[in-house]
């Protein structure tokens, strides 16, 4: 674990047969991004139009309720609304006015679309077109799509920045774009190692606020912090900004592979590659190594769930000895997962999409040491006896970069270590 | 269109799942998107449901519109009364199936499904939740209960309970083992723990005891009429409606009224000295009508709290939480607008609510104590100990479960006498629940954290980078950098002592 990057002998699995079964599957709507983006994203609201579900979903995925009054709301289509579409634009016009006139600090409103909003083909880009002009300059509106019909969870946050791409201004400037929402502090880390590198001016997407002089262009050259942005990619692409593969910065050898590729791109010298990485290298790699003893040998399973699972799995594997039995990603995109995928020693059966039942019947066949889940299966495999971690966790927590490897293999051990710990019998 | 911000009920498939999670042997097919599936983690995670919801979605992408949605229904039921073998089917639409109006009800009749398939008519742009379990139950019952001779030995069926129910799992047993204490045993509980096989079977007891009239009135009032059986109007929870259900039974049954009260306490806690601070206490109630009818009645007559105020998130509810509301000389508020509610509160400044989950953060912000009566459950509605909420034992918990957000009557006094004292603040609050009391901001709280007892010095960026820490954590994260630095003979902490820190505490 201490060597530096080295590719698998076999070839990886960039070009496995990848396995693709239609049938249930057992996974969030991409609505769900807007727990974490709104938290991000500190001027904006998001107003999904949607149905009672979708305010449900929304609330039991957030979990707790502890903002009283949220940046997110649902405008709940009711009978009426569902009579004729120009009512349909008059009363968000309404619910849109009610809305801004009480929250005076938003700055950018996304009108969020659902699955019964596709259904009755409601224009939301026309109505954002609309609103723009009528709140501008105070508010930017923006329309992005994040039902359950098209989006996959963590691909609403895909279909979000997407849709922010085509209005950021133009810019000829030579700078890196960082895009993807990660947790501030894990953000920081990363500017921070490439500054210190030299390399600048460093850009996020999403910026915080609205009023930042965020711009793209033909001399943009930009890295994904998370893997599941596909959409967002092609829209930069159009923009003229050019995009840096790499493996994806977790663990040790992730985020020195994902610096390095931009170091080479900036011409950062070998020895400041060096002087700046070797410190946080050597505590990552005690971190994993502390956390990792748990995880040797063992086997792990995938269900699709966020689009990290590739990634993880190249992490887990090389990084702290486990061994996947499947990976299972809602949706694979080979530009984007390949510099993992050629990392990934072939052996577990790679799948794209899914039917949860023959999914299941496939895990339990394989009684794996470790799973990983949504909610809906966590408790029922653990009461089969299957140790789980559940998925969602690894988009909440702060997973990405040298700080955070150690808490990112412990994510995985704790399960792990958990069933040697309990003793739930009488003592013999 | 309607701004909703959170809301107290979910769609009406919601409601059918709770029917169908809590019952076994029954499979719900459900034609819906793969998002819907959310849903089932209502039951894993927050009731700890040790099996999934036995559910199928038949999973439609926006790339089925047009084509082959319809198939898609067909298959996925063929395909779930192959794997699952249920002894009945429920078949029905989510919100966005709806839309597409593909009738599963008649497709699945145009099949040969072995079993009985019960189609469901939920109107998800009208309806919520709790008429969605009502009209799933009430639709099950219809479709397999049949009259039929009634029991030598006095029976009654329990209906109501629900899977992801607010204390329901526990109000089955306290009110089996009350009417047990009266020679009447139960012949099915339904529809948590029945089969179909055991709705069939319903008619054959001699009256039905409706626990939560929310999610079984409908079915309870279809088998008065046609399997001839009277149900309880009573809700047993509280004292005194305890003891009047007790009636109700022994009028309904013709057996004498007997009532095992050695346990229960909540009167003479009432009673106690110590509880004259609980006197004339100004309280708010909200929830689903039965609980806060049931709860006005405790809070008033057994508790002697002044009802400030009392509403109800269920529409179907409103008359009689009207006509309550009139006999308490106060206001009802009827409304699913959580907004609303928290205005109301605001307005009405009682000083504690009797609530939802949902009341519980209104009361956060507020700076009053709340206790949860109702359903939204949420995790902690599900308590490893027992703790029903109706008889004997569900009063106990009631009173207990009521007074302790509260601050005890002599600790009361404590706090006013050293209400100046440096470390006994008002703003500290009670010392055995802060976190009831009104709080400085989270930053504010860490300016008041001890400073380091070594002679550690923090560095600005470290400082910053502490900052940064989400503020659960953040205590730790200082205390053992701060440990492993004075270990080391560090003088300085540095972001770079802190991460070293790090590493070497991660595990």
């Amino acid at each position: 674990m201490t060597e530096l990057p080295r590719l698998v002998t076999s070839g990886g699995c960039r070009d496995e047969p990848i396995l693709k079964q239609r049938g249930q599957r057992e996974v969030f709507c991409g609505l769900t991004g807007i727990i974490w983006l709104h938290r991000k994203m500190q001027d904006a609201f998001f107003l999904v139009i949607g149905s009672r579900t979708c305010a449900h979903l929304l609330q039991s995925a957030a979990g707790v309720m502890i903002f009283a009054e949220p940046r997110f709301g649902t405008a709940i289509l009711e009978e009426t609304d569902l009579a004729g579409l120009a009512d349909a634009h008059a009363e968000l016009d309404k619910v849109v006015d009610q809305l801004l006139a009480r929250r005076k600090d938003i700055k950018q409103l996304f009108l969020v679309g659902s699955c019964p909003s596709e259904v009755i083909k409601l224009d939301l880009s026309r109505a954002a077109e609309r609103m723009t002009e009528k709140y501008a300059p105070s508010v930017r509106v923006l329309n992005f799509s994040g039902s359950g019909i098209e989006t996959t969870f963590t691909q609403g946050e895909d279909a979000c920045l997407a849709s922010m791409v085509p209005v950021l201004p133009q810019t000829d400037a030579r700078q890196l774009l960082l895009v993807g929402a990660l947790p501030d502090v894990v953000e920081e880390q990363a500017v921070s190692l490439l500054t210190d590198m030299g390399i600048g001016p460093v850009k996020v997407l999403p910026a915080p606020r609205s009023d930042t002089d965020l711009a793209v262009g033909e001399n943009t050259v930009f890295a994904l912090t998370q893997p599941f942005l596909g959409d967002t990619h092609a829209a930069l692409e159009r923009r003229g900004a050019r995009h840096l593969a790499a493996a994806f910065p977790f663990g040790e050898e992730g985020t020195t592979a994902w610096l390095r590729v931009i170091a080479q791109e900036f011409g950062v010298s070998q020895e400041t590659f060096d002087r700046v990485t070797e410190a946080p290298r050597a505590r990552a790699r005690k971190a994993i190594s502390q956390a990792a003893d748990a995880l040797q040998g063992k086997s792990i399973f995938f269900f699709p769930d966020s689009q990290l699972e590739i990634p993880l799995a190249r992490f887990l594997t090389r990084e702290c000895g486990m061994e996947a039995v499947e990976v299972g990603a809602p949706f694979i995109h080979k530009g984007i997962v390949g510099p993992d995928l050629d990392m990934l020693a072939q052996g577990p059966t790679l799948s794209e999409g899914q039917d949860v039942d023959l999914q299941l019947d496939r895990c339990r066949a394989a009684r794996p040491d470790l799973t990983v889940c949504g909610l809906g299966l966590a408790n029922p495999l653990e009461a089969e006896g299957l140790a789980t971690k559940w998925a969602i966790e690894l988009v909440f927590t702060p997973v990405h970069f040298y700080e955070q490897a150690g808490d990112l293999a412990g994510l995985f051990s704790r399960p792990v270590r958990r069933s040697d710990l309990l003793k739930l019998e009488a003592s013999a | 269109m309607k701004l909703t911000v959170w809301t107290y009920e979910g769609p009406p498939h919601v409601g059918a799942m709770r029917v169908a999670t809590g019952m076994t042997g029954l499979h719900y097919v459900l034609h819906a998107p793969q998002g819907d599936t959310y849903a089932d983690l209502l039951f894993t995670m927050i009731e700890r449901r040790d099996h999934r919801p036995p559910v199928t979605y038949t999973t439609f992408q926006a790339r089925d519109l047009g084509s082959d949605t319809a198939n898609l229904f067909k298959t996925s039921l063929q395909d779930a009364y192959a794997r699952f073998e249920p002894e009945a089917l429920i078949v029905g639409a989510s919100c966005t199936a709806e839309l597409i109006q593909d009738d599963p009800g008649g497709m699945s009749e145009t099949m040969d499904i072995p079993v009985p398939v019960i189609p469901l008519e939920l109107p998800s742009y009208q309806r919520k939740e709790n008429f969605g379990a009502d009209e799933t139950f009430f639709q099950i019952v219809r479709a397999l209960a049949e009259p039929m001779q009634k029991t030598a030995q006095i029976t009654c069926n329990l209906i109501g309970p629900t899977a992801l129910g607010f204390r329901h799992r526990d109000d089955i047993t306290e009110i089996t083992s009350l009417l047990s204490d009266m020679s009447i045993s139960v012949n099915v509980v339904a529809p948590m723990t029945a089969s179909p096989s055991d709705v069939k079977r319903l008619g054959a007891a001699h009256f039905n005891v409706l626990m939560y009239p929310e999610t079984a009135e409908t079915a309870a009032r279809w088998m008065a009429r046609e399997l001839d059986q009277p149900y309880t109007k009573t809700v047993p929870i509280g004292v005194g409606a305890t003891r009047d259900f007790v009636r109700e039974v022994a009028e309904i049954t013709g057996l004498k009224p007997y009532l095992d009260d050695t346990r229960l306490r909540l009167p003479w806690y009432s009673k106690s000295v110590d509880s004259t601070y609980l006197t004339g206490k100004r309280v708010f109630l909200f929830g689903d009508g039965t609980h806060v009818a049931a709860a006005a009645r405790i809070a008033r007559d057994e508790m002697g709290f002044e009802v400030v105020g009392i509403g109800c998130y269920n529409r179907e509810m409103a008359r009689p939480i009207r006509a309550l509301a009139r006999d308490y000389g106060v206001e009802a508020l009827i409304t699913d607008d959580y907004l609303e509610v928290e205005r109301v509160i605001e307005t009405l400044q009682p000083e504690m609510i009797l609530g939802t989950q949902m009341e519980r953060h209104i009361g956060k912000r507020l700076g009053i104590p709340c206790a949860v009566i109702s359903a939204p459950v949420h995790v902690q509605d599900f308590p490893a100990r027992y703790s029903p909420q109706m008889g004997i034992e569900g009063a106990n918990v009631i009173f207990d479960t009521w007074v302790h957000p509260l601050v005890m009557g002599l600790e009361e006094h404590l706090l006013h006498m050293f209400r100046d004292d440096f470390e006994f603040h008002d703003a500290a609050g009670p010392s055995h629940h802060g976190g009831h009391a009104p709080k400085p901001d989270v930053a504010g709280a860490d300016t008041q954290m001890p400073a380091p007892a070594s002679n550690v010095i923090w560095l600005d960026d470290a400082e910053r980078e502490l900052k940064k820490i989400p503020f659960f954590v953040r205590g730790k994260a200082r205390r053992n950098t701060e440990t492993f630095a004075s270990e080391r003979g560090v003088a300085e902490i540095s972001v770079e002592t802190l991460y070293e820190a790090k590493a070497h505490y991660a595990r």
